[in-house]
């Protein structure tokens, strides 16, 4: 155990009512850079005798879009939480924004599941653990297009609606890491499309630093700068993804880093499968 | 919180009326013609007749005064307790590890077979059945208001906590609307046992009350006064349930299934 817990200045101050109430959401307006650096070394996490994480590293840059891919129970999620800070890893450190730190407040998690309060309208849903900006919230909400259902209850939206609504309620916090749990794995195949382009334009006008834990490659090279693949806790793959945006998932270059990917994980089949064919 | 959405078709708010209007009326039929013995069940009329007396009088108003009186004070004593210990015991390791199996020992000891005890320790005033009462209520509530906080959605408590909320905030926006459901089913069972525990509780000893009121007149082999009191208990049993369906409907406005 020595991951660090002291918590650099690292400019994550609340910015709360600053110029960001109409974010434009063309990528030709000068985006405002809140991205911080992540830096994992040595990372090691079990579960009782099972090791998920074996001494994982991992770098991004400020403002990167990272996507990590995996085969279900890979240990991806947990390196995600472990990031957020939700599990401790038994060794390594995770230095967030250049400085050790054990979470800061700038870093945001949107989980599988929406996870709305359903007692709390819509708008308050978003202003959790912010209950003084209501009006930053009513803003973020109509980023994300759902100004018009604020005063709603959750469970009076679509799984699709209320994954927005997380979104926003994890932008009114201004957060400089996003880090992304599969938060579009249960949605249909047109909504995901959708999340992912509100996604890709909110990360490029906000410039915040994104993770992306995902099991579907074509997401992950869709919206990733970088993928990162994940093979029985131990990263095998680090993968640039250097296509012009928006990414049309038609191209023939798109393709081929599909292929690529996809023929990498199915060429390494997780141990127990080799066992079970054979 | 305002609905553009058309309330479903409703069937009439008389519906639930039909059977009960049906069988008075088949009473009624049965004792006019004879079916029934006036000893054993006196007519509707009758029993209408003696409730108008009793209310001209005064006399009803003072017994069902008294037992609303009881059943009030009992319940908020009993409730109030099992509230407040279920959310300690529900919310700190500590408090369940010390209470829970005492608790658990008591809440197998029904509360009428206190009764001996319960009359060697306060008599047969007032205390003695505001007691018995207390200890009827307190275990739904206790035991539903535990259930509520310790299954409230874990996941929903991580998604405060990582959002920045701890402490008093995560307790009230958190994890105590998310027992609310639970607390209420308690509550209303609560309210439904009052009735049953004051029954017994009055028909004991008193001197006032909707049991005494009906035990003095089975002495008088007054058939109808039995009957007034008997439905007396049916129609507050009735007012309790509406107040509980109301809580809920109220508190849980949210979830789909309480609207």
């Amino acid at each position: 155990m020595n991951i660090s817990t002291t918590l650099f200045d690292t400019g994550a101050l609340p910015r709360e009512g600053g110029a960001w109430t109409k974010v434009p959401v063309s990528a030709s307006a000068p985006a405002k850079r809140q991205g911080v650096s992540v830096a994992l070394e040595g990372l090691t996490k079990s579960f009782g005798t099972r090791t998920v994480l074996h001494d994982v590293k991992l770098e991004l840059n400020a403002g990167e879009f990272v996507a990590v891919v995996g085969r279900s129970g890979c240990g991806k999620s947990t390196l995600l939480r472990a990031i957020a800070g939700l599990e401790t890893a038994e060794q390594g450190s995770i230095a967030i924004g250049g400085g050790l730190g054990k979470i800061a407040a700038s870093v945001r998690i949107m989980f599988q599941e929406a996870r709305l309060l359903p007692w709390k309208s819509v708008l308050d849903n978003v202003a959790i653990g912010m209950p003084r900006s209501l009006n930053a919230a009513a803003a973020t909400l109509a980023t994300v297009g759902l100004a018009d259902r604020a005063d709603d209850w959750p469970a009076e939206l679509s799984g699709g609606q209320r994954q927005r609504v997380a979104l926003a309620r994890a932008l009114l916090h201004e957060p400089e890491l996003l880090l992304l749990d599969e938060p579009l794995g249960a949605l249909d195949a047109l909504t995901r499309i959708e999340m992912q382009q509100l996604i890709e334009s909110l990360w490029q006008a906000r410039g915040f630093t994104a993770v992306l834990v995902t099991h579907d490659v074509q997401e992950a090279i869709a919206l990733a700068d970088r993928v990162v693949l994940i093979e029985d806790g131990r990263i095998t793959l680090d993968l640039k993804v250097d296509l012009p945006r928006p990414r049309a998932r038609g191209s023939v270059a798109f393709a081929s880093l599909e292929q690529r990917l996809l023929g990498h994980i199915l060429n390494h089949p997780p141990a127990a499968a080799i066992a079970a064919a054979a | 919180m305002t609905s553009a959405k058309a309330a479903p078709a409703r069937p009439s708010a008389w519906t639930p009326w039909i059977l009960p209007v049906l069988l008075i009326a088949g009473w009624q039929a049965a004792s006019q013609l004879g079916l029934l013995s006036s000893r054993i069940l006196p007519q509707p009329w009758a029993v209408a007749k003696a409730f108008w007396t009793l209310a001209a009088s005064g006399e009803l108003w003072v017994h069902l005064r008294t037992s609303l009186w009881r059943a009030i004070s009992g319940f908020a004593i009993g409730a109030g307790l099992g509230l407040l210990l279920g959310l300690l015991t529900g919310s700190f390791r500590r408090a369940e590890t010390l209470l829970d199996t005492t608790l658990q020992m008591v809440r197998n000891i029904p509360a009428l077979a206190l009764i001996p005890l319960v009359i060697l320790w306060f008599g047969i005033d007032e205390t003695a059945k505001l007691f018995l009462l207390a200890v009827g209520v307190f275990f739904p509530v206790y035991l539903n208001t535990f259930h509520g906080i310790r299954s409230a959605d874990q996941g929903l408590i991580e998604m405060a906590r990582s959002y920045g909320l701890s402490g008093w905030p995560l307790y009230r926006d958190v994890i105590l609307p998310a027992a609310l459901p639970s607390i209420l089913v308690g509550v209303r069972f609560s309210l439904g046992l009052v009735w049953v525990l004051l029954i017994v509780a009055e028909t004991i000893s008193a001197q006032a009350g909707i049991g005494y009121m009906t035990m003095n007149a089975r002495e008088f082999l007054q058939t109808d006064v039995v009957l007034v009191g008997i439905l007396l208990y049916a129609l507050l049993g009735k007012l309790a349930d509406l107040l509980s369906r109301g809580m809920e409907k109220h508190f849980l406005r949210w979830n789909p299934a309480y609207r």
